[in-house]
């Protein structure tokens, strides 16, 4: 693969595979959306349900990510407690949402101190073939997309709270976070959005998240062969560009399901 | 026991880390335990290994390394985790574990206070733990955690109210051989620029945390 420059699938070092999206494919939850790179399918389904805010933040909702690997998606998840993978990639999800603020917890606020949202999003793998860092990212922000959350009112007298299902409104996402993953071979060669073959033979892997101001929000990397400061830069500049394809694909999908 | 003078937590300019302050006790039972503090930050690292390995997580290959990172309160739980795996592949990278197949090499890090820039403490206290055992090592690394003020200032080893206050906290492993990147992890974003600027400043610094690593196994030396 060294010399020809090129991977077992054909594609070039620089190249990813395929993307596909697909949003509101689940209709019992609040938002949904189903994400396919190659054969790594990943879908996230976001529930949203009402509790009282901490008592340190009053004015602040909560976001709980939940990645899951199940057995279903490969040979090599065993059924039970979550794994190390699943645990990493769930922290990884959490510290994506808190680092990019793609949503202002103040926003699922509904009354200080005694009622905010509480969104549930869980993102299950139905099919593992590598890079499920970037299929996770990309599926938690095409569902957060497609979340509509119903007004909620406090009734003055009794202090209960009402929900009005008929009228709802969409999630104010603030910002775009995208993820690129590189798989490192050797300390030189640097391989896009690895398959899950190339990631077991890989010798390190790196993560850059960026938003739509080429800020950066996550710079993951786990260990792995070390990289010089200007292979990192490079990785950064595959990712900014990285970020621009997938925003264009999002924006497509979601104008093309404009609420009936 | 050694001590070295510790000076008052406080903001600290960009110049290379506060000194630490290092006990080095001679507990018989793992393969090799160090303390480090930065300012108030200290992290008990405990090594075990090459020992055996039970079936199934026995590699031909190499020795399987496994990090256990116990929080000064609570049950470890998925940040532990996540922090574990970082460790893990940090340590993989530069332990020669071909050198010893089918064993297994655990490294224990207990939190003892936690004062800002935990997982760099956590670094350098395993380092010197995987020196102190005597394993075989490709190079010696280092952790050293950036804050980006509101300013766009640069802080090296921020204190845990630096680290709320600051808009981006990044946490590097540097190894010693040509001061590659080994490990990295953010919170809080910031441009492309800062992240360099950051690395570079903590590329210095790791020349003073490799010296302090050379004084250190000296001065254990020197005096047996």
């Amino acid at each position: 693969m060294q010399k020809e420059n090129c991977r077992p699938d054909g594609r070039e070092l620089g190249e990813f595979r395929a993307t596909t999206v697909n949003i509101g494919s689940i209709t019992t939850a609040d938002g949904s959306a189903l994400v396919k790179l190659g054969n790594t399918t990943v879908i996230c389904g976001v529930k949203a349900e009402l509790a009282a805010p901490a008592l340190d933040s009053a004015n602040k909702g909560y976001i709980v990510p939940n990645v899951e690997l199940p057995s279903l998606c490969s040979t090599r998840f065993r059924s039970g407690p979550p794994g190390e993978e699943a645990q990493a990639a769930s922290q990884f999800i959490a510290d994506v949402i808190e680092n990019s603020q793609i949503i202002a917890k103040e926003d699922l606020c509904i009354a200080d101190g005694k009622l905010a949202w509480v969104l549930y999003c869980d993102i299950i793998c139905l099919d593992y073939d590598g890079n499920i860092l970037d299929a996770s990212t990309f599926a938690l922000l095409a569902a957060l997309k497609n979340v509509q959350l119903p007004s909620v009112t406090i009734n003055e007298e009794t202090g209960l709270s009402e929900v009005n299902l008929k009228q709802k409104n969409p999630l104010v996402i603030r910002k775009h976070p995208v993820a690129t993953s590189f798989a490192i071979f050797d300390d030189t060669l640097l391989i896009v959005d690895p398959t899950a073959e190339e990631e077991d033979l890989a010798t390190g892997t790196v993560t850059v998240v960026t938003d739509e101001d080429d800020r950066l929000c996550s710079v993951h990397k786990p260990g792995g062969s070390p990289l010089t400061g200007a292979k990192l830069q490079d990785c950064i500049s595959r990712a900014i560009t990285r970020h621009k394809e997938v925003k264009k694909l999002i924006d497509k999908v979601i104008k093309s399901i404009k609420p009936k | 026991m050694v001590l070295l003078p510790r000076p008052t937590p406080g903001p600290v300019p960009s110049a290379g880390p506060s000194s630490s302050l290092s006990r080095c006790p001679r507990i018989p039972s793992p393969g090799g335990t160090l303390s480090p503090l930065p300012g108030d930050t200290s992290v008990l690292a405990g090594l075990y290994g090459p020992a055996e390995v039970k079936g199934s997580r026995e590699s031909p290959d190499g020795a399987t390394v496994e990090v256990l990172l116990r929080p000064k309160v609570g049950l470890p739980g998925v940040a532990e985790r996540s922090r574990e795996q970082l460790l893990r592949r940090t340590f993989e990278a530069v332990l020669l574990g071909s050198l010893h197949p089918r064993t297994s090499i655990t490294v224990v890090l207990q939190v003892l206070s936690d004062a800002g820039s935990l997982l760099a403490c956590c670094l350098n206290a395993a380092c010197m733990g995987l020196l102190d055992a005597g394993l075989p090592l490709s190079s010696l690394f280092c952790g050293v955690t950036c804050a980006l003020d509101p300013h766009g200032d640069i802080i090296l080893d921020p204190t845990a109210r630096q680290e709320q206050e600051a808009h981006a906290v990044l946490t590097f492993a540097i190894d010693s051989a040509q001061r590659k990147v080994l490990a990295t992890t953010t919170r809080g974003s910031c441009s492309a620029e800062e992240m360099q600027r950051c690395l570079v400043a903590a590329q210095r610094a790791a020349d003073t945390i490799f010296q302090f690593y050379r004084d250190c196994v000296q001065r254990k030396y020197s005096k047996s």
